[in-house]
């Protein structure tokens, strides 16, 4: 689907109101939402190097078999080079063969070989350069919002993220944790009142605006048992409501789930690593359910992390802190089926510093290129959102 | 006292007024500088009249000389300590409990009936948990009621600062312990012998996998998280050679659960190290010689451990990062650079004195300066403490299990932070709009009753009476003259007692803490 197709898809979507903003002209929307795996996930051990001797060398634990359809702990075919880990088999896999899902592989920030996750999330939140004086109230996903007209973001997230802070106010909610609001509508009115001069009055009013929109959205759930949505636990759970805040009230999300730091005991097939696949990808089919058809159409998700992982084993079944890592891109109006972006075979010389996955494609000059096609944005508005950036058309959408 | 408020009020005032008269006949406060009550609120879990009783009786700089003592001894009042010594689990030695408790995990494994195994997994879980909530009942305890409020305040700082996660592994029946013996005894002493007491605790090593760092099977997560995060900060000119120097001068440094000692070459057996838990094995230590940070250090067993750490403690890059992240907590997000520098060049010619550094910072004008303006946006625990001391002062709580609810609620549970860095420092970390929302809902909670806070655990005992009373004399005396027309008009429109508490914890001069400003 090209990007006129994709207006035309959500020109078709009913009419989006939400309390308390009036909107400008539109410009263009489609919905988009960045989950950040926290902790460094071990992409190589997700998007696996099947065509690689070298993996199976080098992973003689942790490695997942070549793609064997009479085998199910082997790895799901992708393409000639590439393999999805089985944990995925019936959540993400289908997305694969419906070309809704692509995965960039040798990604991250290529000017951060901190190799501290706090460091390289920070650098990836604000999408600015990693050296240098860097403002951490102005995040790449805040600047985002700056110039798109009908943005409506949100974080789910208990804190807001670095991404989001900037000078528009950005609501964020505890998607995992959401209650009936019991500060009444007076105390309310009377709170916002105390803080009218202070700083934190765009924060609070945005507060209370989404509070009991989300809460009548989500607790829709407990009178509804729709699709398995109230058996649902943990990531997926919250995946699921981000699905239906996003279908009825917000176009861009962020939500964050940790979990992914395998320094010990990750597992290849099965095992830890295998489990928190499963609730990802149980998560994100989950989300796509619950967003429905008609907006699944314009919905991109993308999938990060702050760096890969070794590329082999360490002493313990685990893998160490990495640089280059590889994401996944979801949407029901993407190019997808594909690996996308520059590639190199995968031998010891081909490994960055001997150890980790070069980093072929930066994720700001991806994050460009998506904007650019998903919101029509120019070089002088992607240059404010990812400043120095070159945008990378890697032909997602 | 406004009369308009009186009025409006309606049944607000019967209490209002029979407050006051019940506190007049206790521990009068008496007047105080704007400059020392916004000292108390800065340095303290929040004010309390048995602090500024403490406080005037001493005066100021006795008071700080008292605080800042590194080796003062905790008296709680007899109504908290009795509560901590009824905690029963965390009486028995540590590694009595952890051998215990190993077998019965064992045993439990061992069960045939699929229905036993499970029922026997669960008791066992819940008993690590039971532990962990004893652990964290007693911090509570004490930060709410020790007259060593500093060190209770540096006590959460450093063990946040060296943090671990209770939810990992066994690290439920290993906390207690940690922030007894490693954390307490240390706060405001030595850092360089705080941090090589937490490379020795089974607690860190299990959390940043260490107890699994063996020579040939090298594990860099503890080694890169001491650098990065404990000593000299991200980007401060170590490189990954000097990560995996230290993950080797760290292997075999470790954790034994068990009463045995591993048979081991003649050689080894003088290299050998055991004391409790802990455990330095040289049979897994890698006996090489190692380059850190432009250092030899010959390889020589648990010593390299000591030199690396003491050249963790004596680089430049530590004593401005652990000098910036203090000043960060007390003073403000972006703390000032001169002052910072100060205090690191405290830290530099003694060594890692917290208790100087400590003093660099409280006495200097940039920390008057800050104060004076009101402080800085409390973090999630420290506006619940806070809460709590003003509502009921010197009544000692029955049971800390709706304390540990309200900070969980808010996202800054004890030993809940499951990442290596800690919670943030940074009041942007904590005010965002969810957050905000969850802190007017937690001020609901605490200003509408007492719930469980008087409801000791015990199944037959009896629920005492209490009310949280935030109008009381601290509030006449040195909080209100501090509100706003605003914060004042907002209050005025207070329906109850309970209704102006909830206004009053929402309001922004009790989320920031107080400077007592003169009218």
């Amino acid at each position: 689907m090209n990007r006129r197709e994709l207006i035309k898809a959500f020109a078709t979507l009913p009419t989006l109101t939400v309390a308390g903003r009036v909107w400008a002209a539109p410009a263009t929307d489609a919905r988009l939402l960045i989950v950040f795996l926290r902790g460094g996930y071990d992409a190589t051990n997700v998007i696996i190097p099947v065509s690689s001797s070298f993996y199976y060398e080098v992973r003689p634990v942790l490695a997942v078999s070549r793609p064997d359809p009479d085998d199910a702990m082997s790895a799901l075919p992708l393409d000639a080079d590439w393999g999805l880990h089985p944990a995925l088999r019936e959540t993400l896999h289908p997305f694969w063969a419906r070309r809704e899902l692509a995965v960039v592989p040798f990604i991250g920030a290529n000017d951060d070989v901190s190799r501290s996750h706090f460091q390289t999330q920070d650098t990836i939140e604000l999408g600015q350069a990693a050296d240098g004086t860097r403002n951490y109230n102005s995040g790449f996903m805040s600047r985002l919002v700056t110039e798109l007209t009908r943005a409506r973001p949100i974080a789910f997230t208990d804190q807001l993220p670095l991404t989001f802070r900037g000078t528009t106010p950005v609501p964020n909610v505890s998607i995992s944790a959401v209650g009936k609001p019991r500060i009444d509508d007076r105390q309310a009115r009377l709170i916002q009142k105390m803080y009218e001069s202070s700083e934190l009055a765009p924060a609070i009013s945005e507060g209370f605006r989404v509070r009991d929109d989300v809460y009548q959205t989500i607790s829709r759930e407990l009178t509804e048992a729709n699709r398995g949505a109230v058996s649902a636990r943990g990531f997926e759970l919250s995946a699921r409501r981000i699905g239906r805040l996003m279908r009825e009230q917000f176009n861009l999300g962020f939500v964050d789930v940790g979990g992914w730091d395998t320094h010990i005991n990750q597992g290849g097939a099965s095992g830890y690593l295998a489990d928190r696949l499963g609730e990802l990808g149980r998560a994100l089919a989950g989300f796509t359910e619950e967003i429905g058809t008609a907006a699944w159409r314009s919905t991109v998700v993308v999938v990060v992390s702050e760096f890969g992982r070794t590329f082999r084993e360490n002493g313990d079944r685990g893998t160490d802190h990495g640089h280059g890592s590889a994401y996944l891109i979801m949407g029901g109006g993407i190019n997808g089926g594909r690996v996308l972006g520059e590639q190199v075979k995968l031998t010891q010389a081909a490994l960055f510093q001997n150890r980790d996955y070069p980093i072929l494609t930066d994720y700001r000059a991806m994050l460009a290129g998506l904007f650019g096609r998903l919101y029509g944005l120019q070089t002088a508005g992607l240059q404010k959102v990812l400043p120095n950036v070159r945008p990378a058309d890697l032909g997602i959408l | 006292m406004n009369l308009g408020l009186r009025n409006r009020a309606g049944g607000a005032l019967a209490l209002v007024v029979c407050a006051v008269v019940f506190l007049s006949g206790g521990a009068r406060a008496g007047d105080l500088p704007a400059e020392d009550v916004a000292l108390l609120e800065r340095l303290t879990w929040g004010i309390s009249s048995a602090t500024v009783a403490q406080f005037k009786r001493l005066g100021r700089d006795r008071w700080l000389d008292e605080q800042l003592a590194a080796d003062g001894e905790t008296i709680l009042p007899e109504r908290a300590q009795e509560q901590i010594d009824a905690l029963a689990a965390l009486k028995a030695p540590l590694l009595k409990t952890v051998s215990a408790k190993d077998q019965e995990i064992r045993a439990a494994n061992k069960l045939e009936d699929p229905d036993q195994r499970a029922a026997a997994r669960r008791a066992y879980q819940q008993s690590l948990s039971d532990i962990a909530r004893q652990a964290a009942a007693r911090e509570i305890l004490r930060a709410l009621y020790s007259p060593r409020q500093i060190h209770e305040r540096l006590t959460w700082f450093w063990f946040n600062h060296f943090n671990v996660h209770q939810a990992k592994s066994n690290i439920r029946l290993l906390v207690g312990d940690y922030v007894e013996r490693v954390i307490r005894p240390n706060a405001l002493g030595n850092f360089c012998q705080l941090l090589s007491m937490t490379v020795r605790h089974p607690a860190m090593l299990r959390y940043l996998d260490n107890a699994s760092n063996a020579v040939g099977r090298l594990n860099e997560n503890y080694a890169r998280e001491i650098i990065e995060l404990h000593t000299m900060g991200v980007g401060s000119g170590y490189t990954q050679r000097d990560v995996e120097e230290l993950a080797r001068i760290l292997t075999g440094v470790g954790i034994n659960g068990t009463t045995r000692t591993p048979r081991l070459r003649p050689a080894h057996q003088t290299l050998y190290h055991r004391d409790g838990l802990f455990e330095f094995n040289p049979a897994r230590h890698d006996a090489g010689d190692k380059t850190f940070l432009g250092h030899e250090i010959k390889g020589n067993g648990l010593e390299e451990v000591d030199k690396a750490v003491d050249i963790l403690c004596k680089h430049p890059a530590t004593a401005a990062f652990i000098s910036k992240k203090l000043a960060t907590y007390f003073v403000g997000d972006d703390p000032p650079a001169p002052l910072v520098s100060r205090m690191a060049e405290t830290f530099k010619s003694s060594v890692g004195d917290i208790s100087m550094v400590l003093r660099v910072m409280v006495q200097s004008p940039e920390f008057r300066e800050a104060s004076r303006t009101g402080g800085k946006f409390k973090d999630a625990i420290h506006y619940v403490l806070s809460a709590i001391r003003l509502a009921y002062d010197d009544k000692v709580i029955r049971n800390t299990q709706p304390i540990q609810s309200f900070i969980n609620r808010l996202g800054q549970g004890l030993f809940n932070r499951s990442s290596p860095d800690g919670y943030s420092p940074l009041s942007t970390a904590w005010n965002s709009p969810g957050q905000m929302m969850a802190r007017f809902e937690v001020a609901r909670q605490i200003g509408s009753s007492a719930g469980n806070l008087f409801k000791p655990e015990q199944a037959d005992a009896a629920t005492e009476p209490a009310f949280p009373l935030l109008q009381n004399e601290l509030y006449f005396r040195f909080l209100r003259r501090d509100l706003s027309p605003t914060t004042l008009a907002a209050l005025a429109e207070a329906i109850s007692p309970q209704d102006w508490n909830v206004l009053f914890l929402s309001s922004p001069e009790f989320m920031r803490g107080f400077a007592g400003r003169a009218p």
